[in-house]
């Protein structure tokens, strides 16, 4: 471009940093954040995922505390590195969001999900339903002389497999909470 | 201590306690029990602006020129759709402002009512927070915790809805807020990153102190604070269009505003430094230009209170989460305690680079003896009016650029322009905001005549309550940033980029009942200038300026700091297709 009139071997001909902002894995973080249960508080939350463009691959919220009026939420999100930093500072800033922990970076941590299948079925198939119920540890919570509910609890890839097992023998529908998760050991969170 | 009342009656009861004396504002049927209040005392004076997009950039420049919070009353439904603009600008600009907006009785939310809106879920994403109050009791305290949330931490813009019901009930009032916040945001920062940048600080070569509205935000004492690190240092220092004011223009370490149209020496200074220290600045797209040739060589550091800032678009090296004034108090003694150390000569080198940058006079333009360049407006605007108590409000566009180039600041507080949001349409009712703070100061706001349109039925206000604001507009008959940019990247196709059929600019001040004054030749303009500044009442100057004129030194999307466009440059082919989409 000629419209710079620099004198030759001024200091500004530097190198360029060429680091490409695509080139970071995508990964996988569970997130734990503690919020005040008022009302919009789940809005804030979601609404910060979409207006921002981050990824939501499950969520759970529930009240944990009644007398406090605190809600944990769960959110299993994904993005590089980068990305995954700027949710946790985001969850940060929004007013009823009191503590936001990364349970993939703070330690191991246990994340389990609940299902109910509804599975139809006569004869073999049915059997075969009940006896793999029985290997995945589900439990039977509503029974016909033609259908079962199953209930799941497990990682989220172990529903999974049962889900496909269940396709061929009948399986109608399905239900998942997603991922609730906690840390590890005998410690409450570090605020 | 509680005391019972009705809901109207605490709003104006909150407000009195939080210290507020002007409210802009806009009547309406979800609002009436609260302007039946406001009428029955005169404690607070309420602005009867003409539009509530109005009232909200007034609130805005009342707080950006007083650094406290601003304060809008608006009805549902259409009037807070209205705020909606003022609201997202104050949250992109950290602008500490409240928003009580009325709502249909909470008995009909749900039910599509007469002037019915979700307010809370248009504004969630364009507030810093907002409640919708359900019951009377509950009210005294949102509202005070409200002007908690507003003015701590990062500032922003806050808005409590309020069912007319809610207004109407009584209930009991609590001077405070009811229960103590759990928002608390840090403003002390770690030490040891401060004595990481002090240590940087000793040793850097080529330094730079990038400021940015975050030193306004924290107040007097961090300008103060600013002010002697950076005479006590030596160091070069740019700022933002955001902070612009926070360090004297006259300052001898002063080098200029930085960014797309920042001053060449300042952006040439961002890429070859070797210690960047951004205090309060948000590394915007408009200051950044490419962000991977950005600064490429240096160490960063950057001050911040809102930890979601730091590496956001940049990455830092010396991160520091906190308050500006309580930062810097801590940086200004660690520093000194380590024995005020830097090194001396290579910096002494670094400013005679910087000198000779200086010395090619960017903000060069060619004077014309028959037409009004708008930077020579300025500059002789600059020249009549400096040295007054002067506050300088801007519209958006090219005229905003000029101003921030042509014109100086030597405090904080006293230049309000929509910086992050770039509002046209925000600079007129915030005159009207600042002269409301500072009746007695001579208010300015440098417009174009595009952007003045947008909201200039505010002159209803203006004249209503005697404020003596100057509307200062550059006409050039075009919406020159558009033209300039399909200029140089549209084939010069001017697609819808001109205003034909513009109002006489004298006339309709007259019809408002203020001065008009008109001026096209550039003998007129120092007689035509003081005439507007002499005039008591409100003045709409239409200065008819050069119509193609365009805005240098510029930074083409997609180029690096170094590589910018100077005045008479070559624009052809200057900005690469692939940039066109970054505008």
């Amino acid at each position: 471009m000629s419209a710079l009139r620099l004198k030759e071997g001024a200091s500004s001909h530097s190198a360029y940093n060429l680091r490409d902002p695509n080139a970071e894995p995508i990964e996988r973080h569970t997130l734990a954040v503690l919020v005040a249960n008022e009302p919009g508080v789940l809005a804030r939350v979601i609404g910060l995922f979409s207006g921002r463009g981050y990824n939501i691959e499950s969520l759970t919220v529930a009240e944990v505390d009644h007398q406090g009026h605190r809600s944990r939420i769960t959110i299993v999100t994904s993005g590089t590195p980068h990305v995954i930093e700027q949710i946790k500072a985001q969850l940060g800033r929004i007013v009823p969001v009191h503590e936001v922990h990364d349970l993939t970076v703070e330690g191991p941590h246990v994340g389990r999900e609940l299902a109910l299948l509804k599975v139809t079925g006569k004869g073999d198939a049915r059997v075969e339903a009940l006896r793999l119920a029985d290997i995945f540890r589900a439990s039977v919570v509503d029974s016909t002389l033609t259908s079962f509910v199953f209930e799941i609890t497990g990682t989220p890839e172990k529903i999974d497999a049962f889900a496909d097992l269940m396709r061929p023998l009948g399986l109608q529908e399905i239900a998942r909470t997603g991922v609730a998760a906690l840390a590890r050991g005998a410690l409450p969170l570090k605020k | 201590m509680t005391r019972q009342m009705t809901g109207a009656k605490m709003v104006v009861q909150a407000l009195k306690d939080q210290g507020v004396t002007t409210v802009f504002g806009y009547p309406g049927g979800a609002v009436l029990p609260i302007y039946d209040e406001i009428f029955q005392q005169n404690d607070i004076h309420h602005v009867l602006v003409r539009h509530e997009q109005g009232a909200v950039h007034a609130a805005e420049g009342y707080a950006r020129s007083t650094g406290n919070p601003g304060v809008a009353l608006v009805t549902s439904g259409p009037g807070a759709t209205n705020a909606v603009t003022g609201l997202t600008d104050a949250l992109m600009d950290s602008i500490p402002i409240i928003v009580l907006t009325g709502q249909v009785p909470t008995f009909m939310i749900g039910t599509d009512g007469f002037q019915e809106a979700d307010t809370v879920g248009i504004t969630r994403p364009c507030t810093k927070h907002n409640w919708l109050v359900k019951e009377t009791d509950a009210l005294a305290g949102t509202l005070h915790e409200a002007f908690h949330v507003a003015t701590s931490g990062r500032p922003g813009p806050v808005l409590v809805d309020i069912p007319k019901d809610v207004q109407f009930a009584t209930g009991n009032y609590s001077e405070k807020r009811t229960h103590k916040s759990y928002y608390a945001p840090q403003v002390k920062g770690d030490i040891d990153a401060i004595t990481a940048l002090a240590k940087a600080m000793e040793k850097a070569k080529r330094p730079i102190f990038y400021t940015g509205g975050g030193v306004i935000n924290s107040g007097p004492a961090a300008s103060q604070l600013l002010r002697e690190l950076v005479d006590a240092t030596g160091f070069p220092i740019t700022s933002t269009l955001m902070g612009l004011g926070s360090y004297p223009a006259s300052g001898k370490h002063w080098i200029g505003m930085l960014g797309m149209h920042g001053l060449y020496e300042a952006n040439m200074a961002m890429h070859d430094c070797d210690l960047m220290i951004n205090i309060g600045a948000r590394f915007d797209d408009r200051v950044t230009g490419r962000l991977d040739a950005f600064s490429p060589g240096s160490t960063k550091a950057h001050i911040d209170i809102d930890p979601s800032s730091i590496n956001k678009v940049i990455r830092v090296d010396i991160p520091i989460v906190g308050d500006v004034a309580h930062v810097l108090e801590d940086l200004l003694k660690v520093w000194k305690a380590r024995g005020r150390i830097t090194e001396k000569e290579a910096v002494a080198k670094w400013w005679k680079q910087i000198n000779d940058w200086q010395a090619i006079d960017c903000l060069k333009f060619r004077n014309s003896t028959s037409t009004i360049k708008p930077q020579y407006a300025l500059q002789r605007l600059e020249e009549l009016t400096k040295g007054r108590d002067r506050y300088i409000c801007t519209e958006v566009g090219q005229h905003q650029m000029w101003a921030a180039q042509y014109l100086t600041f030597e405090d904080p507080n006293r230049w309000m322009t929509s910086g992050g949001l770039g509002t046209m349409g925000y600079g007129f009712p915030a005159s009207i905001g600042v002269q409301m703070a500072h009746p007695e100061a001579l208010v300015i706001n440098v417009a174009g005549e595009a952007s003045w349109l947008m909201n200039m039925q505010e002159m209803g206000t203006a004249m209503q309550y005697r404020l003596p604001v100057k509307q200062f507009i550059l006409n050039n008959e075009r919406l020159g940033m558009v033209r300039q940019w399909q200029q140089l990247l549209h084939g010069e196709r001017y697609s819808q980029s001109w205003s034909e059929a513009l109002p006489d600019f004298v006339k309709l001040a007259e019809a408002f009942g203020a001065k008009g004054i008109i001026c096209k030749d550039p003998k007129d303009l120092d007689d035509a200038i003081m005439e507007m500044i002499e005039h008591p009442g409100p003045v709409i100057f239409d200065c008819l300026v050069e119509k193609h004129e365009n805005c240098f030194p510029m930074i083409p999307s997609g180029k690096p700091h170094n590589e910018m466009l100077l005045g008479d440059a070559a624009t052809d082919g200057a900005i690469e297709a692939g940039g066109a989409v970054l505008v």
